[in-house]
Formats: structure tokens, C-alpha cells, sequence
């Protein structure tokens, strides 16, 4: 026999079966699975089960909320922090941008337990003593701090690509600053900010390790649902990831975040 | 007189910001230096949680199991993505569509659907979990991030000199890896960086995945804070000292590249 002659496309073969094994065939696996009872006969229990339970209900719009919550803070804190820092005219301002992306390479679990350890030291004093029970602001305040270098970076990129002209034309016409912002900036910062947001918004929902060692374990966020299934009803479980699953991908493909050109994680780090 | 307070503002915003953003790891950065295990109680100067954090076999053996399932993840991921991301860019556009989408796929998913995906597919085939399934888990994370690091430096490519390559007699084995492969190589390493940083931060995968018994950083440290005891209480604050020395390691870095970047530019 003589062996095949070596081409280029074979090389995505290992990587193809690997998808298919990994990625494609858990997917139908949870839809197999969300769709049956514990006999393995098809069922839709959960489907109902799920959209009448009010707890479960709940979770998912406190989850949103959060999400929500999150994202608008951190757009708020990034929005200025890359604005200035993509305006200004100070010649080292890439290190100012790396102190924001330093603390990222932190471990993540590291980073949430010295968040923990400052909101533990700040309810000794009597001031703050509050906090001890502010559940939803600590969860709050660890996201925010977790996803702000995703919401900074695309914003910054983005704001440094606007021509500088544009602004001068701008003021020539009469554009007050306010004016300028809002015909120019923001319109021209648009993309930034979709992809800022989808960075922060869908983790915010679904990593439940900062909403678990800040909140007490008080805040329960769809992620952490799907982890009280685990072990002990799979379909229920499976049943909850493919609900987010769907919202997940929902939301990317309102987004347009489907372009698979830009790495935008990636390109960033 | 309106500019300076302007220009004030500006810098006072994003010191306070940067302020926030770091203190948590500074206040870890202090007490790792006192003997307590307690913050907010100053004991006494100490290295005693760096003593901890090199003798404890404990403490030890999740950061080997940390940093080797990491490099083991990485390597394989690295060796899979590159391979895949060479074959997608020269199969027909209807395959490299569909590779690419599917690619997508982990990247957008929540961590958790994406566990709990792989673990029920474990359990339905019944397959234990052991070393086998977390290395699966965690290069379910990162090999697409190494794919979509080398793809832009395949477009970037110039393509006639792969064929150039085969016009000269080089078999098309030798000049993939003589001309192709060191033209993407700036990809296929930030590639890997990438999935190191991924599989060192990942807790989520990890929990799902891993064997009974097998603790990392973020396992470990998720756990004894969530359903902590006076034993994790000196465990944990031997991990201070380590967040301190990580956060050391990556500014010398980041200060060393800055100093190297700047020589070449006053070379140039």
C-alpha cells in the first residue's frame, strides 16, 4: 500500500474530532439530557418544571440584574478612564494602560480572596460595619473589579483610532464639548462599547466564584444554579445550561460578536 | 486656570481608580509580612507565611499541580490549535466556515455550560474522571483562543512563497515547517501564553473536571473561603505571600520589557 501523500488540509483533522468529541457531541449530550426523565424516556418536566418555579424564575432576573447592574458601573468607571486616557497627550500613557491590565495576571480566585480580605478588614472598622451584610454591593464591587480591564481595553482601542481632526472639525463648526461627545465620541466609540459589554455582561451572570466568596453565599446567580444540579439531577441541570446557552448566544448574535476574525480577548492581553 | 483644574480631575480619576484596583493586593502584601493569619491584627514582622508557603507539602503540591496541568494544557492545546488553524486556513471556505464556527463555540459559552456539558458527556459514557478529563476540560478552553491567535498571522502570510518553496523541490511536510510554520510563529507563542494564563485562572472547569483529590490554587483557596476552619486560616494566609510574590514577578516583568523596549528604540 503507499501512503497517502501528505497534504495541508489534513493537519485540521486532529483539531476537527477534538471539536467534535468535546464541543459538538456535549451539546446534543445536554440537549439529550434536558429533554428526558431520569428513565431516559423523553420528557418536558423540565422545560415546565422550570418556567413555573418561581425561585428559578427569580434567580435568572437577579442574575440579569446583577449582570446589568455590573456592566453599567463598569462602562461608567472605563468609559472616562479610556477617554482620557486615549485623548492625552503624556508620552508614556501605555504603562498608565498596563497598570489597569496588570493585576489580571493575578490568579483569579487570588484577586476575589484580597478583595474579600479588604472587605473583612474595612468591617472592623465602625464606620463600614454595614458592609458586613451588603451582600449585593460586595458581589457588585468583585465584578466590577474582575471585568474592568475588559470593558477598558476595547473602549481604549477604539478611541484611539478616532481621527483627531474629527474633533477639530468639530469645534471649527461651533460643536460645543457636549455637542462633540455626543455626535462624535460616542457614536465613533460604539463598537468599543458593544464589545466591552459583551465581555463584561455574560461572565457577570455566570461566574458564580466571585458572587459565592463575596456574597456569603447570599447571592445566587445562574451559574451557581446550574452547580446545585451537579452530582445529583443532571437533566434538571443540563435543562438550566441549555436555557443559558441560548440566552448566551442570543445576546452575542444581537450583539454581532460573531466575527470570528478578531481575537478580541486575545489581541488585548 | 479652568485647564489645570480639568487636567487635576483627569489625574486625580484615574488614580483613584488605579487606588481601588489596587489595594486589595497591597493590603495582602502587607500582612503576608506579619506573623498573624488574621487581617486586620498586626502581630509582629515575620516570614513565616513564606517559610509556609515553601515547606507546607500541602500548599506545594497545588501550586505543582497548578502550574503542571497548565504547562501539560497549553503545550497539548498549543501543538492542536496550530496544527488545526494551518489545516482549517487551506481547506475550502464550506469547511474552514464551519471549523471556525464551531471554534467560536467555547469562547462565547458560559465556563459553566461548558463543564457541566463535558460532565454529563463523561458520565453518560461512564468514564471516570481523572487527569485524562481535566486535561480535556481545559484544553476545551483554550486551544480555540490558541486557533484565534494564529489565524490573522496565517491571512497575513504571503502565500506564494510556500509554493515558491515546493517549485525548489522542498516536500510539502519540509516547507510547512521551514517556511510557514516561522512566519506564524509570533502567533503560535502568544497562543500558548494565552492558554497558560487561561488554565492558571481557570476554577470553574476544574472543579467539574478533576479527579477526586486533586486540588489547585483556585480550588483550594475557593473552597477553604467559602467553607473555611482554623487549619485553611494559616494554609490561606501562606497564599498572601504568594499572591505578593506573583504580583512582584509580573511587575519586574512588565518593568524589565519596558526597559528592553526602549533600548531598541534608542538603537533604532
Amino acid at each position: 500500500m503507499k501512503l497517502p501523500h501528505f497534504s495541508r488540509k489534513t493537519l485540521c483533522i486532529p483539531y476537527g474530532v477534538f471539536l467534535l468529541f468535546f464541543v459538538v457531541v456535549p451539546m446534543l449530550v445536554i440537549l439529550f439530557y434536558a429533554f428526558t426523565d431520569d428513565a431516559m424516556h423523553p420528557s418536558f418536566e423540565n422545560f415546565v418544571k422550570f418556567f413555573s418555579d418561581p425561585t428559578k424564575l427569580s434567580t435568572i432576573v437577579y442574575s440579569l440584574v446583577i449582570a446589568l447592574v455590573t456592566t453599567v458601573v463598569a462602562l461608567l468607571i472605563a468609559y472616562p478612564v479610556a477617554y482620557i486616557l486615549a485623548r492625552s497627550r503624556i508620552k508614556r500613557k501605555y504603562v498608565i494602560l498596563m497598570l489597569f491590565v496588570l493585576p489580571m495576571w493575578i490568579n483569579f480566585v487570588l484577586r476575589v480572596n484580597a478583595i474579600r480580605e479588604l472587605f473583612n478588614l474595612l468591617t472592623q472598622v465602625e464606620a463600614f460595619e454595614g458592609l458586613a451584610n451588603a451582600n449585593y454591593f460586595k458581589t457588585i464591587f468583585g465584578m466590577v473589579y474582575d471585568f474592568l480591564p475588559f470593558m477598558i481595553l476595547p473602549l481604549y482601542t477604539t478611541m484611539t483610532k478616532i481621527d483627531n481632526s474629527l474633533y477639530e472639525a468639530s469645534a471649527d463648526l461651533g460643536g460645543s464639548a457636549f455637542t462633540t461627545f455626543t455626535r462624535v465620541t460616542l457614536p465613533l466609540s460604539m463598537p468599543g462599547i458593544m464589545s466591552g459589554v459583551t465581555m463584561v455582561f455574560l461572565p457577570s451572570m455566570t461566574n458564580y466564584v466571585v458572587s459565592d466568596m463575596l456574597g456569603n453565599a447570599k447571592v445566587t446567580i445562574i451559574g451557581k444554579f446550574i452547580y446545585t444540579y451537579f452530582g445529583n439531577d443532571w437533566h434538571m441541570g443540563s435543562m438550566i445550561a441549555l436555557i443559558l446557552l441560548i440566552v448566551v448566544f442570543l445576546s452575542t448574535w444581537l450583539t454581532g460578536g460573531f466575527k470570528a476574525d478578531e481575537n478580541v480577548r486575545g489581541a488585548n492581553l | 486656570m479652568k485647564n489645570t483644574v480639568l487636567k487635576c480631575l483627569k489625574a486625580g480619576f484615574i488614580g483613584l481608580i488605579l487606588l481601588l484596583l489596587y489595594a486589595p493586593i497591597l493590603l495582602l502584601a502587607v500582612y503576608s509580612f506579619d506573623k498573624t493569619t488574621l487581617i486586620g491584627q498586626f502581630r509582629g514582622f515575620s516570614f513565616v507565611h513564606y517559610i509556609n508557603l515553601f515547606t507546607d507539602s500541602n500548599v506545594l503540591g497545588m501550586i505543582g499541580n497548578t502550574l503542571l496541568l497548565a504547562v501539560v494544557a497549553a503545550l497539548l492545546s498549543t501543538l492542536l490549535g496550530t496544527a488545526g488553524a494551518l489545516g482549517m486556513y487551506y481547506c475550502k471556505k464550506r469547511v474552514k466556515g464551519a471549523m471556525q464556527a464551531l471554534n467560536q463555540i467555547p469562547v462565547i459559552n458560559a465556563e459553566i455550560v461548558t463543564a457541566l456539558a463535558l460532565t454529563v458527556t463523561f458520565v453518560a459514557v461512564n468514564l471516570e474522571r481523572s487527569w485524562f478529563t481535566l486535561i480535556i476540560g481545559h484544553m476545551v478552553i483554550c486551544t480555540p483562543f490558541v486557533v484565534l491567535s494564529v489565524m490573522p498571522k496565517l491571512k497575513q502570510m504571503d502565500g506564494a512563497l510556500y509554493e515558491a518553496a515546493l517549485d525548489l523541490g522542498a516536500s510539502p511536510f519540509k516547507a510547512l515547517m521551514t517556511v510557514v510554520l516561522p512566519q506564524i510563529i509570533p502567533g503560535v507563542v502568544s497562543g500558548f501564553m494565552l492558554a497558560i494564563t487561561l488554565s492558571l485562572d481557570d476554577y470553574i472547569v476544574t472543579m467539574y473536571t478533576r479527579p477526586t483529590g486533586f486540588e489547585t490554587i483556585s480550588t483550594y483557596v475557593y473552597n477553604a473561603t467559602t467553607k473555611g476552619n482554623a487549619h485553611t486560616a494559616i494554609t490561606l494566609s501562606s497564599f498572601w505571600a504568594l499572591t505578593t510574590i506573583i504580583f512582584l514577578v509580573i511587575v519586574l516583568f512588565v518593568v524589565c520589557s519596558n526597559l528592553v523596549g526602549r533600548r531598541k528604540k534608542e538603537e533604532k
